[in-house]
């Protein structure tokens, strides 16, 4: 599973807890319904591809749900967590339903299909649904351990794959922070696929770098312990900028802390090519990264 | 024991001591023959084990004028008819939607057009994935309410899983601003069985819920315009 593309390890991770448990039904609305042959032919009964109808997708999961089962609904996100919002905040929020909703291709992966295709604000817009928990795993590995955790929590959950990986997995658990590196000078907090190029770009700075794979549930204790007392706070993440500021400021609300985050700026991107490219116009690559983070030094 | 016609008298007396003049609410005299013809004739449910695995399942998807349903769970005996006081009240259990989680026999929590139907597809696989094949699922939407698209994708997909345990009433009061030609033909294009029927006549509404053999059914409720 080295290095492969988080989509199709969540694929596989998904496949075998619908062999292992008879409680897990998958419902796609078309997006990888090649990457889910194996379980269609274990029991097509549950596994489900509702066409292109995305609200449809999460009321049948809904469904699913109602009568016990575990069901675990996949799309590109834009498509699972913006298009049929209300149908993850009513069908699931409200009546207090669990599920997995996995999207793949948060942001601008997808970069040369357009704005149509890109989802900066799906994070967000889960972060607004009380109790939906939202992971962000940066490699295939630690896709399918936090699915194993959290598929039979009966929480709704929103996981986040990206084509962005990191170069080796870290040991993962559902709201837990690894420290990833010691420093004195002040903590950097990555996301996801992001950390890979956060510790590139704070290379010979003397900072802790810690890895967070939990926006919801957040570390706030561990982020606490990391911290100290006097803390600078910088954060790498690959959604709109801002975005975790609710956990991460909350964790520390006891404290004087000051505050950089580094993420998608809000506005539209007009323009294409590959994520990697994007992600240098924004100063989202290794460059821009460091530079941020040695400007926030600056008084 | 009450017979059949005491306890409609009496369903229709405690919706008026649910509403009351200041709490007046609508589409429920348009729904009240259907759902009482559904919970007396038809259900396979048992008030005293709202979650029986074997019971059939019920959706009132538009969620809206729930009085009836809500009156008809308290003549069942779900819950206490006192319960009915505090509709819509600071407190109360029962709301102008319903709330699965407040409410015994309530299936799902609707009111936000455009639900229902959908997590009705999902109940009914699921019912057919666990090997139960005898419980029936049936969704309440309104003509209005199928405005929403939503229904349409879901319409579209139980005759594609040959989900024979699905029921679908639309209840037409004919509320829609848009024309709707003919349902048995709107319905039909789609794989469903459709029945049209006086959504008033329990005896009609009764032969109308029997089961389509082969394909989901579609049972068209017709109630005056304007009936709410």
């Amino acid at each position: 599973m080295d290095g492969a593309p988080m989509r199709s390890s969540f694929a596989a991770a998904a496949t075998e807890l619908l062999v292992d448990d008879p409680r897990v039904a998958i419902v796609l609305a078309e997006i990888s319904e090649q990457l889910f042959r194996d379980a269609r032919r274990h029991d097509p009964s549950r596994v489900v591809n509702v066409g292109i109808a995305e609200q449809t997708m999460v009321g049948v999961a809904a469904g699913f749900a109602m009568e016990g089962f575990h069901p675990i609904a996949h799309s590109l996100s834009p498509f699972i967590a913006e298009r049929p919002f209300e149908q993850l905040k009513l069908d699931f929020g409200y009546q207090g339903l669990g599920a997995t909703f996995v999207g793949s291709g948060g942001s601008y992966d997808y970069a040369s299909e357009g704005g149509t295709h890109h989802s900066p604000g799906d994070v967000a817009a889960m972060l607004a649904i009380p109790g939906m928990q939202v992971l962000i795993p940066g490699r295939g590995e630690e896709a399918a351990a936090l699915l194993r955790a959290t598929y039979a929590n009966g929480a709704p959950t929103y996981m986040r794959t990206s084509l962005a990986i990191n170069d080796r997995p870290e040991d993962v658990a559902v709201g837990r922070l690894e420290v990833v590196r010691r420093g004195a000078w002040t903590t950097v907090i990555a996301f996801g696929p992001m950390l890979t190029r956060t510790l590139a770009a704070t290379e010979g700075l003397d900072v802790t770098v810690a890895y967070a794979t939990s926006v919801s549930p957040f570390d706030d204790a561990g982020l606490a312990e990391i911290v100290g007392d006097d803390p600078h706070l910088i954060v790498v993440e690959p959604w709109f900028e801002g975005t975790s500021a609710p956990a991460v400021v909350g964790a520390v609300a006891h404290l004087r802390a000051r505050y950089t985050f580094i993420g998608v700026p809000r506005a539209f991107i007009h323009d294409y090519g590959s994520w990697r490219e994007i992600d240098a116009d924004l100063g989202l690559d290794v460059a821009g990264i460091r530079d941020r983070v040695v400007r926030s030094r600056e008084p | 024991m009450d017979t059949t016609t005491d306890l409609l008298a009496r369903v229709r007396s405690l919706m008026g001591r649910a509403t009351g003049d200041e709490k007046h609410e609508e589409s429920s005299t348009s729904t009240i023959d259907v759902l009482w013809v559904l919970y007396d004739r038809v259900l396979h449910v048992d008030p005293s084990d709202p979650k029986a695995e074997g019971r059939d399942r019920f959706i009132l998807s538009k969620g809206h004028g729930p009085v009836a349903l809500y009156a008809i769970l308290a003549a069942k005996g779900y819950f206490p008819e006192s319960w009915l006081d505090g509709f819509m009240e600071h407190g109360g259990r029962l709301g102008a939607h319903p709330d699965r989680l407040l409410v015994p026999g309530i299936e799902a929590s609707t009111g936000s057009l455009g639900h229902g139907a959908s997590m009705a597809v999902g109940v009914a696989q699921a019912l057919r994935t666990k090997g139960l094949s005898a419980p029936r699922v049936v969704v309440l939407c309104g003509d209005a309410e199928l405005n929403e698209g939503s229904n349409w994708e879901a319409i579209a997909l139980a005759p594609h899983l040959h989900l024979d345990n699905l029921t679908l009433v639309v209840l037409d009061n004919h509320s829609s601003s848009l024309a709707v030609e003919s349902w048995r033909a709107r319905l039909g294009s789609f794989g469903w069985a459709v029945r049209e029927v006086d959504g008033h006549d329990h005896d009609a509404l009764e032969r109308a819920f029997v089961p389509a053999s082969d394909r989901p059914l579609a049972v068209v409720a017709d109630v005056p315009e304007g009936e709410w």
